[in-house]
């Protein structure tokens, strides 16, 4: 069994030393898991997280016997940047309740893109709020539908509150070049910060 | 802490870290690269003697994982998709290997620090590459 799992394996590059994660956040069926998929040079994999309804995961069996134990997928690829840097990407749950896993995923992040949809921009509030609590410097990233309503950009950062420094690109989640363009704002917008901040 | 094996499938994560619900030394990030300590050297003809694989004593979960890990490096995350072990439950069984001597993480250590222009420039060109 082992050796099918192994061979059906990719490892990451013997020369790599570092590995940095960046957060794809949004509401429900905005694109994450889609996003993550059209980027991602591994077959995407998921965990399954238990967690019981206040938020804790569960390792333990106190939170099992709780009948409102559910899981949650975090699914998660992988991108090799250089020699020695491999890039993860997160597709991150936007229930804020779901304390511990996100501890785990905003710890040492370099920052996140969070997925809006226009038809229910209403609907990223929610995630919005948990990356600025979490002091996790963002870009948001329209996830274009058919259908969805073109919105100018200064009504979508209007809606959304963003400060002028935010960046706000639109993207098809399921096309690899508008999806690294949108991830490559990002980390312009993280440079200007770190600049900053030097 | 008390075990109630009830026999119901949501009780197998615990049971397979003996118990515990965390890791004892919580050094495992989600993206931390772990490897076997008894792989074959990196270079194929190269003198690096390779350490005898020591796998008596291990759980099953810990033999799929070292075994698993023999192959190269993976993250913490991957380790966990790839068995379908939750993440907490990986945690331990990683640190308890780290700590047994069979798996050793490569590269610094996870840190919280603010990252560094330089990386996060590498990144950068990572991706323009990629375009
Ligand atoms: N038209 C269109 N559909 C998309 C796009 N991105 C994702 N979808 C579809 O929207 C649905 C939800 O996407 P998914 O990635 O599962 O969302 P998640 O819940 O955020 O992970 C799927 O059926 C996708 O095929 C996009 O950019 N355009
Ligand atoms: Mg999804």
């Amino acid at each position: 069994m082992d050796s099918a799992l192994a061979s059906d394996t990719s490892y990451v590059r013997a020369s790599v030393r570092t590995a940095v994660k960046i957060l794809i956040v949004g509401h429900f069926a905005v694109g994450k898991t889609t996003y993550v998929g059209t980027l991602s040079e591994i077959r995407p994999l998921r965990t399954e997280e238990l967690m019981t309804q206040a938020g804790a995961t569960v390792d333990d069996l106190a939170g099992i016997r709780d009948k409102t134990t559910t899981t949650v997928a975090l699914d998660f690829g992988r991108l090799t940047l250089s020699d020695d840097l491999v890039l993860y990407l997160f597709g991150a749950p936007g229930q804020q309740r779901f304390t511990r896993l996100w501890d785990d995923l905003a710890r040492g992040a370099l920052g996140a893109l969070v997925l809006v949809d226009t038809a229910r921009l209403k609907e990223s509030f929610a995630v919005m709020d948990i990356v600025e609590k979490r002091g996790l410097p963002y870009a948001v990233a329209v996830n274009h539908f058919d259908g969805s309503p073109v919105f100018p950009d200064a009504e979508v950062r209007e809606a959304l509150d963003l400060a002028p420094t935010t960046p706000l690109v639109t993207c098809d989640a399921r096309d690899r070049r508008s999806s690294t363009e949108a991830l490559i704002s990002l980390v312009d917008h993280l440079l200007t910060l770190g600049g900053e901040t030097a | 802490m008390t075990r109630r094996g009830n026999g119901r499938a949501l009780v197998r994560p615990h049971v397979v870290t003996g118990g515990r619900a965390h890791p004892t030394r919580n050094v495992f990030d989600l993206v931390t690269l772990v490897i076997a300590t008894g792989d074959p050297p990196l270079h194929p003809g190269g003198t690096t003697p390779r350490t005898p694989l020591r796998t008596t004593g291990l759980s099953p979960e810990k033999l799929r994982i070292v075994e698993l890990c023999r192959g190269g490096a993976l993250s913490v995350v991957e380790i966990a998709g790839h068995l379908n072990l939750p993440v907490g439950v990986t945690k331990v069984l990683l640190s308890d290997l780290v700590d047994s001597g069979h798996l050793a993480t490569r590269g610094a250590a996870p840190t919280v620090r603010q990252p560094e222009v330089r990386l996060l420039q590498e990144v950068l060109d990572g991706l323009r590459a990629r375009l």
